[in-house]
């Protein structure tokens, strides 16, 4: 019961405390100076550098979710069907999704390592001794660049992810590339995408937002980094999971899902 | 020489009626139910070098990041440059900060960074410091007067630890600052090594005519370096002297830091 109790106080302490975190980010994110160079590293070091990961996994996601499907569309004698349905699923929800968790583990544990050790090392305090904000440089520009870069990190798994597709569609229902990316597109429509690349922000300003604040706050020791790498994943990508949900129920009310 | 008991004006405060440039009052701070500091005292004077010795773990490092706020003080008075640190803001209390170097313990260099870059980043984001000067000429000028202009495409990395120790003094003196804070210059440093250090730390003190708080447990050190000492001990100045007072002192707290000195001596 008193290990229940200390639980949920940890629990609410840290909501808290990351909700204080975002505040501040707001409170700077806005404000001048702006630190354009590192945003812009930090866009490379996010964005160009998880290409390769992302791009791959959506390739397999297609690839997967095709093969999986195939034979009971077959059964039910729909398998015309399949690119709208695989174009829909990668679009709205899966691309997103699982391009997001892969992110949170990459990207999320990177930020949350990088920043504890450099807490751990004094780094944090030698910038704030110079009279630098520490805060702007290392974490206004970090969420900035994981809120801008996952969109587009989503689209790619999202083109590849139809590309995996359509090479299975190929394979075995010998569909051409025209008609296949034809009647993938001709069923899409504004309430399938905009929801999706709306989330896709929240989804990386979510993995930003846990990962510095795990790694910015971490404890001294080099279980401290490690502890503060591994809970960025962990708090990262439960909480994707709420964002996703909260945003299937926004987007039902303007879409008709 | 000051201790608990006794009320002797130390040396350097007779002989300057100059205005102090740090000024410690009553200082407390605990963590939880350990109290660190119970009342710390301490006034710094232009030109003087102050080291202050204390076991491991009596609160030295506390001490230095109160006075310039990386940890906040529980009760008591910080005044830096006529300045009462705990009331300003936080763009005063940058400005400030320009003016107070800090070599920490672990060096603290942006690992992500080259040695010039290091040393950019306090620059630019400050180019008030600059005066009439060119960066890349006063980077370049700053290696050279702590032996390294070589290394100044080098990542941290590929230096030494003595290396990164001079790098990170570098660093500090980037902004030319009115007082440097040296938390332990020479730990985990070689003899010979230790001994550059602290000749580097004078020669600066000649060069850039700066005021130092030193932070140290190597005696060595506090005897090169030091115009006063401070012992740090049950959370207050216990005793306050030069280096040759204190290291004639009866009181056996004080006995007890200079013992290693005298055994060494008669061997």
């Amino acid at each position: 019961m008193i290990t229940l109790r200390k639980n949920i106080t940890d629990y609410l302490d840290q909501t808290g405390d990351i909700s204080l975190f975002a505040f501040r980010f707001f409170q700077q994110a806005f404000k001048r100076p702006f630190e354009w160079k590192e945003l812009i590293r930090q866009c490379y070091v996010i964005g160009y550098n998880s290409i390769f990961l992302v791009a791959t996994t959506g390739f397999i996601m297609g690839l997967v979710l095709t093969l999986q499907v195939r034979p009971t569309m077959i059964e039910f004698g729909a398998v015309s069907f399949m690119p709208k349905m695989i174009s829909i699923s990668i679009i709205r929800e899966i691309g997103p999704m699982v391009t997001a968790l892969i992110c949170a583990g990459k990207i999320g544990s990177s930020i949350g390592a990088e920043l504890g050790s450099m807490r751990v090392t004094e780094q944090i305090d030698a910038m704030e001794v110079s009279g630098t904000n520490p805060f702007k440089y290392l974490v206004v520009t970090r969420i900035w660049a994981t809120t801008l870069m996952l969109p587009l990190l989503v689209i790619v798994a999202d083109a590849v992810g139809l590309v995996g597709s359509f090479l299975v569609e190929n394979a075995k229902g010998d569909v051409s590339m025209t008609l296949y990316f034809n009647m993938a597109f001709e069923t899409l429509v504004f309430g399938d995408l905009i929801p999706a690349t709306v989330k896709s922000f929240f989804f990386g300003f979510v993995i930003g937002l846990v990962g510095c604040y795990k790694g910015y706050y971490s404890k001294k020791g080099t279980e401290g980094v490690g502890t503060a790498a591994n809970s960025a994943v962990v708090l990262a990508s439960l909480l994707l999971f709420v964002i996703d949900f909260l945003a299937v129920l926004v987007a039902d009310i303007f879409y008709k899902i | 020489m000051i201790t608990k008991e006794k009320n002797i004006t130390p040396h350097s405060k007779a002989t300057t009626n100059q205005e102090a440039l740090v000024r410690l009052k009553g200082i407390k701070k605990s963590f939880g139910s350990n109290v660190v500091l119970k009342g710390f005292n301490l006034e710094l004077f232009p030109n003087e070098n102050v080291v202050i010795l204390g076991k491991s773990g009596s609160g030295k490092s506390v001490l230095i990041k109160c006075l310039i706020r990386l940890i906040e003080i529980d009760e008591g008075e910080v005044t830096v440059l006529g300045n009462s640190i705990p009331d300003l803001g936080q763009e005063e209390l940058d400005k400030i900060r320009t003016e107070v170097g800090f070599l920490f313990q672990g060096s603290a260099l942006y690992d992500s960074m080259t040695v010039r870059e290091n040393l950019q980043f306090p620059l630019r984001r400050h180019p008030d410091r600059l005066k009439d000067q060119d960066e890349a000429s006063l980077i370049l000028s700053t290696l050279e007067s702590v032996g390294l202009a070589d290394a100044i495409d080098l990542m941290p990395s590929e230096l030494s630890g003595g290396m990164k120790r001079r790098v990170a003094l570098a660093r500090t003196l980037i902004l030319q600052p009115k007082i440097i804070l040296y938390d332990e210059p020479t730990s985990g440093l070689d003899p010979i090594t230790s001994n550059e250090i602290i000749q580097l730390i004078l020669k600066l003190q000649r060069d850039f005519n700066t005021t130092s708080i030193i932070i140290t447990h190597d005696m060595d050190c506090a005897r090169v370096i030091s115009n006063r000492v401070i012992i740090l001990f049950d959370g207050i100045n216990y005793a306050e002297g030069t280096y040759e007072e204190l290291s004639k002192s009866n009181d056996p707290i004080v006995k007890a830091f200079f013992k290693e000195v005298h055994n060494r001596i008669k061997s």
